[in-house]
């Protein structure tokens, strides 16, 4: 009791701080920003945590991680305990603790948050996950092997969160990735500043100790079909994660001019090709004195941080709504803003101009304010008439969102599709209307966070193994 | 990885590889393409299909000499591996009986032609195949095309061999000679696939091309293939590359290929210069 009391009494009202790279040095090179806790900080700030019984925090993790009880593990520095708590619910906690919006999700109802800043969920979760990564990863118990086998179609947080949790239940899973390595937006989406590509090849590496076969360069859609492996190709089941690989475009005049890019392009060339190590490595790519990056998502934000370290001038995200819309998480903002990137909010283009070579040379933009909320329950962002401006830039980056890639639904037979494309998937069990394949991810949500692909992968894969049981073996 | 099983050179400047894919060769019809990357500090580069043999496993892939990564490909020999090979990618060639049709390759161009000619000959069409080059040395595969077509005439920019004079001559004169073709596929560079459907557009003769914009996909993620077809944005590496060559606006996909026009040349030159890797990216070599 005593003990208790004093730890009460000690609580302190803000998290521990977490190292990061100065922002004045990063925002030149690709490094990560954050450095994560030491041992001493990461053991300070578990012991900020009440061990509330109720555990609201659990409500906010959409894979429902055991938070209290990790987080005490943590404080009586048992991180090889810590991290089986944690592994339990979640098999990428490294990427997770980095690119959760917490905010949004289990710091949001953590008790402590109602009078101080939240306990630091991620921060401890991604120490918890580098700490292993480090020292050796322990072996992950897999059941004896059913004799049935999964085809998984995209290699994304979707993807491989599926593949892993039925690779545990004994099933042969094979990955299927279009792209050259696997990671789907891992690899090609998330900067290396944000998201180390080291901690996500470590977690897929973990995969194949699983028994998880990746096949890289395999265009689902093109190089087989999902009804050829159900059929020819043996498979008992298949899962589709094939992302929101579709990028929209703002259907604006100039947007096919030299310089205008879509995040999903920029991004890829810098991550995935590694363009800012041109010309050692060959992919180019172009970069101008002054980005205007158009969305305000995490895309967005990648994307303005991006140009930054790609040597621009200025980089400027604009925005139609105000700041208290952006969806993109806390901390990026705080690093985007920290660095030296520019928000112009309550503006959106019109036009994109070009030189006469149709180079981008300027936007010309409207004002806007905000009326009445919309669907979304955001203000709704009103133009404000004869405020046309011109702002001038040498690169426009479109970060406005992505469909559903079509290459999968359009050639599956059966399934049902939503009237935007999307893959129609039960949200409690992941099932399409196709008996035997299951979806989930952005191609079910639309454009959403790592976690919540994650957590559709999970659900999928218990449906699916379900699924094979009824239809027992052969 | 995938094996080089042959390499063949058809012109000083012009390779071809016949390379192991089962996987693509499986599904491989005329008119799609690939997207291979050399090694792990190479980019993705898109090459159009010029055959494909199913039983072997294998396709072939002719590509000129232009820039650093299609010159470091020709350093290449047969039993080499390339890193990444995926496909086929695109949509193929809409193949039916139309009754007589017109396959033009200029260039490089001829060989994504060939295999369509052919499956259009195979439909039953009467093919009429025109194929040329600037001169008479980067001519290739003209006893192919003659297999091919049921009928091949063949010219050269200079005359140093066949006729002299461009495609776009020998074109209109079979347009004029034999009337009323139904369809004319033309691939070969931008400029020249422009000249045909300029003078296609005379005749109203409906003509398909084959754009082989930048790309880094492949599979309508990024959208650096985007190009204008009848006033709407298309993908060339899943809308096409196939269109309908009166629709496209070959202005702006000029200007959308030379966008790397300096650092194509900057990694040329580092290239011929013999500066071998040094970056930290993590590569083999």
């Amino acid at each position: 009791m005593t003990e208790a009391k004093i730890t009460k009494k000690t609580i302190m009202p803000k998290k521990n701080p977490m190292e990061a790279q100065e922002p004045g040095i990063r925002s030149r090179n690709f490094k990560e920003v954050a450095l994560g806790y030491s041992e001493e900080a990461v053991v300070a700030e578990a012991n900020r945590c009440l061990q509330c019984k109720k555990a609201p925090c659990r409500q906010g993790c959409p894979v429902e991680v055991d938070i209290p009880a990790f987080i005490k593990l943590v404080a009586e520095r048992d991180f090889t305990g810590a991290i089986k708590k944690i592994k339990e619910k979640n098999s990428l906690p490294a990427i997770c603790g980095r690119v959760c919006p917490q905010e949004s999700q289990c710091e949001k109802y953590c008790t402590l948050g109602k009078k101080y800043e939240p306990v630091a969920i991620g921060r401890i979760e991604r120490y918890c996950a580098d700490r292993e990564l480090a020292t050796g990863v322990l072996r992950q118990e897999t059941a004896p092997s059913s004799g049935r086998r999964v085809a998984v179609i995209g290699s994304g947080p979707a993807g491989l969160t599926c593949a892993a949790d039925l690779a545990k239940l004994g099933h042969k899973v094979t990955v299927f990735e279009a792209l050259h390595v696997p990671g789907g937006v891992l690899m090609y989406g998330i900067p290396e500043f944000r998201l180390p590509k080291q901690v996500v090849q470590t977690e897929i590496n973990n995969l194949k100790n699983l028994g998880v076969e990746i096949l890289v360069n395999n265009v689902v859609g093109k190089s087989t079909t999902v009804d050829e492996l159900m059929s020819a190709g043996g498979y008992d089941a298949v899962f589709i994660g094939t992302g929101a690989g579709l990028p929209y475009f703002m259907r604006i005049q100039g947007e096919s001019a030299c310089g205008v890019y879509t995040a999903n392009e920029f991004l890829t060339r810098t991550n995935l090709m590694k363009a800012y190590l041109f010309p050692d490595c060959d992919t180019p790519i172009r970069i101008g004195k002054k980005v205007a990056v158009l969305g305000g998502g995490n895309v967005a934000m990648d994307s303005a941080r991006t140009a930054l370290r790609l040597g621009a001038e200025e980089s400027w995200i604009v925005y139609r709504r105000s700041r208290n819309e952006l969806p993109a998480r806390q901390e990026e903002i705080e690093h985007a803003e920290e660095e030296g990137v520019k928000f112009a909010f309550l503006t959106s283009p019109t036009k994109i101009l070009h030189n006469e070579d149709y180079w981008v040379k300027a936007m010309e933009c409207l004002r806007y304010e905000l009326g009445e909320p919309d669907a979304s329950g955001r203000r709704r962002p009103v133009p404000v008439p004869g405020s046309e401006f011109i702002m001038d830039v040498d690169t426009v980056v479109i970060a406005i969102g992505q469909g559903p890639n079509p290459l999968v639904p359009r050639t599956t037979s059966g399934l049902e599709l939503t009237k935007k494309g999307n893959i129609f998937a039960d949200p409690d069990t992941g099932a399409t209307s196709k008996p035997g394949v299951y979806a989930g991810g952005d191609i079910v949500t639309g454009a959403a966070t790592v976690i919540l692909a994650m957590g559709a992968g999970r659900t999928a894969a218990k449906s699916i193994h379900a699924y094979l049981n009824e239809n027992g073996g052969d | 990885m995938y094996r080089i099983l042959n390499k063949e050179t058809l012109a000083p400047t012009i390779k071809l590889f016949e390379i192991e894919a089962p996987v693509v060769a499986k599904k491989a019809a005329a008119g799609q393409f690939i997207i291979l990357r050399i090694h792990d500090e190479g980019e993705r580069i898109p090459l159009t299909i010029a055959d494909f043999d199913r039983k072997k496993g294998t396709i072939t892939c002719v590509f000129q000499e232009v820039g650093k990564t299609t010159k470091q490909l020709g350093t290449l020999n047969q039993g080499d591996l390339i890193k990444d090979f995926v496909g086929p990618l695109g949509l193929p060639t809409h193949i039916k009986n139309y009754g007589w049709v017109i396959c033009v390759g200029g260039g490089v161009g001829v060989a994504p032609v060939h295999p369509i000619a052919r499956a259009l000959k195979q439909a039953g069409n009467e093919v009429i195949g025109i194929i040329g080059a600037r001169s008479g040395e980067l001519l290739f595969w003209e006893d192919k095309m003659r297999d091919a077509c049921s009928e091949l005439r063949v010219t050269t920019d200079d005359g140093s061999y066949a006729r002299k004079g461009f495609v776009t001559d020998v074109l209109r004169e079979v347009i004029e000679e034999k009337k009323d073709p139904v369809l004319c596929v033309a691939i070969g560079p931008l400029p020249m696939m422009r000249a045909v459907c300029n003078l296609t557009r005379e005749y109203n003769l409906k003509t398909i091309v084959s754009l082989n914009s930048i790309m880094v996909d492949g599979t309508g993620m990024c959208g650096c293939c985007r190009v204008t077809v009848d006033g709407e944005t298309k993908f060339a590496c899943v809308d096409g590359p196939e269109f309908d060559g009166h629709l496209v606006d070959f202005d702006e996909m000029a200007r959308r290929s030379a966008i790397y026009k300096s650092q194509e040349k900057q990694s040329l030159e580092q290239f011929n210069a013999g500066v071998t890797h040094k970056c930290s990216c993590g590569g083999e070599q």
